[in-house]
């Protein structure tokens, strides 16, 4: 298996598809960016898909190749962590309409051999989900050990025993939703305008001469980014402190550090992410509605699996609060699935999955090695 | 690891391979046992964080909740038991947590401690305040026992909602006691209930 080019980091395969798209239409080829690490064991029990958030990558534990930073999860998969290389095979692949090495709006569009932009078919939770599944049929994964995701890769977490319930053992989904609510779809309304509102958005055309809008891609990011935090997050971190000064200075520039905080977030978001990708990605968050699949009984989407579940919110998130996990654990219990569920408290809010939290990990732990020891 | 003196009780008479929720399962010790000893499906309720946190690392399916509200997220007979162990005195309205509790299982385990029992009485009488003894530690102000309960309360509430008595069992200590004077003798009561 070392050898076998299929594994390792910064892999990436073009499969001939097609996928059928929950919007109606085909996707050929379907390209997919994706990491591994570990070693599928010999019975193939072992995998572990790993799922990224709205603006990750698959570079969960390895550098990120543009921006040189550790990967976005290294607090949950390493070693001697809940997801550990070691006992784990580790996949985590880049979402369908998403812009590091899968198709996407920025992928090439083999019709035309231009760029896709707004000629990319709008995508689905559940499309990216049936896409990792042609991934792992490549990689010779039939069953999963577990789906693991925080945020929207929660929502692939749960999307996953709904649409391959004989495919997936464990759901661990942390900080997430069975689907988005009216404040999450407005959130990313603001996102999208702002991008589109962008006179170098140009109708998602953009690519050819190499000038994105940057700007309307920085307003959405930071737009987004306020509800990743907790108001008493930000009061600790930044109160109402300036930014290099004594004084206001009755003009408007970035006089409090929030303002420059944000900017600065933005800016360094665009040089890793497509303007056309947030709009794909978003769209599909918001038509995400896990019940709406299943004629409106969010309990049917867990009916046919046998798999086991965990959840995990915080208290402080307000981007997907603890009451849609509740719900979700409603659903489950009227599933008669085996469900776990805990509150963790954290300042953080919604980021507080991405940060150091020794219960989430203790958790995630036992609730994986218990379908480990059987 | 051995069982709390009521636990062990209810593990010994929990049938082999059954499905059980555990309301208030505190870290798990119970569900554990069942699992582990009886091939049992257990599944869990518990207030607090820390304690869930504790029971799923043990590899348990535990939902934090609370048995007054919670209770009513779970389908008609989806158990063969259900078992509330020390927990019937700390919630706001017992009655209704033991009309839930035998509409989701078959049967229903309830332990809780005897407040009739003679040192409780004692104490009562002669220091005048409230009773502070081993099985209720802890002051009044603080405590988290809101209803508290004696044997011949409970039997007469069973009485009235017509639930029928499979089994009791009453404790001193770590050692069961007889039946006999058991609402003055016994410090705790265990209940196998069904409808």
């Amino acid at each position: 298996m070392p050898d076998d080019i299929r594994y390792g980091l910064n892999r990436h395969v073009s499969l001939p598809g097609p996928l059928p798209l929950d919007g109606g239409g085909r996707l050929s080829p379907v390209e997919i960016g994706y990491e591994t690490y570990g070693t599928l064991n010999a019975d193939k029990s072992n995998a572990i898909l790993i799922c990224h958030a709205l603006t990750g990558d698959q570079h969960v534990a390895s550098i990120h190749p543009s921006t040189g930073k550790p990967g976005w999860w290294t607090r949950m998969i390493g070693p001697g962590l809940p997801v550990d290389p070691a006992r784990h095979f580790i996949v985590c692949a880049n979402v369908l309409g998403s812009c590091m090495g899968s198709s996407g709006p920025a992928a090439i569009d083999p019709a035309c051999l231009m760029a896709y932009g707004m000629r990319f078919p709008v995508i689905t939770i559940r499309d990216m989900v049936r896409a990792q599944a042609l991934l792992l049929d490549h990689l010779g994964v039939e069953r999963l050990h577990a789906v693991v995701g925080g945020s929207m890769g929660g929502m692939q977490a749960l999307s996953w025993p709904a649409t391959f319930p004989d495919r997936v053992d464990a759901v661990l989904a942390i900080a997430s939703t069975a689907r988005h609510s009216a404040q999450n779809i407005a959130f990313h309304e603001v996102g999208r305008q702002a991008i589109m509102a962008d006179p170098k958005w140009r109708g998602g055309d953009y690519y050819a001469d190499a000038d994105p809008p940057s700007a309307g891609l920085a307003v959405a990011r930071m737009a987004a980014h306020i509800t990743y935090l907790s108001e008493a997050g930000l009061t600790e971190k930044f109160g109402r402190k300036l930014q290099g000064r004594d004084a206001k200075t009755f003009g408007f520039d970035a006089d409090f550090q929030v303002e420059s905080y944000l900017r600065h977030q933005g800016i360094s978001f665009t040089d890793r992410f497509d303007a056309n990708s947030y709009l794909y990605i978003t769209r599909a968050m918001d038509y995400f509605d896990l019940a709406e699949e299943h004629n409106g009984h969010l309990a049917n989407a867990f009916k046919p699996s046998h798999a086991r579940f965990c959840l995990i919110s915080f208290d402080t998130d307000w981007l997907y609060p603890t009451a849609e996990s509740r719900a979700i654990v409603h659903a489950l219990n009227a599933a008669g699935a085996p469900v776990s569920f805990v509150e963790l408290k954290s300042p953080f809010g919604h980021d507080a999955f991405l940060l150091e939290a020794p219960e989430m990990n203790r958790i995630a732990d036992g609730f994986l090695r218990a379908g480990e020891n059987r | 690891m051995s069982l709390r003196p009521d636990l062990a009780i209810i593990a010994g008479h929990v049938a082999q391979g059954s499905r059980v929720l555990d309301v208030g399962c505190g870290d798990g010790a119970l569900m554990a046992a069942l699992r582990d000893g009886k091939g049992v499906d257990a599944r869990g309720l518990e207030i607090d964080p820390d304690n869930v946190s504790r029971a799923v690392a043990r590899g348990l399916s535990v939902i934090q909740g609370n048995a007054d509200t919670d209770l009513a997220d779970y389908p008609d007979g989806s158990f063969d038991y259900a078992i509330l162990s020390q927990t019937l005195q700390t919630t706001m309205r017992p009655d209704l947590i033991l009309d839930q509790l035998l509409r989701i299982g078959r049967h229903a385990f309830v332990s809780f401690p005897n407040f009739a029992h003679w040192r409780v009485r004692l104490s009562l009488l002669w220091g005048g305040r409230m009773p502070v003894t081993r099985l209720l530690p802890v002051a009044w102000y603080e405590t988290l026992n809101i209803h508290h309960v004696t044997i011949d309360d409970f039997r007469a509430l069973l009485k009235t909602r017509g639930i029928t008595v499979e089994g009791a069992w009453f404790l001193n200590g770590d050692r069961e006691t007889s039946a006999a004077a058991a609402n003055f003798r016994a410090e705790h009561a265990v209940f196998l209930l069904r409808r």
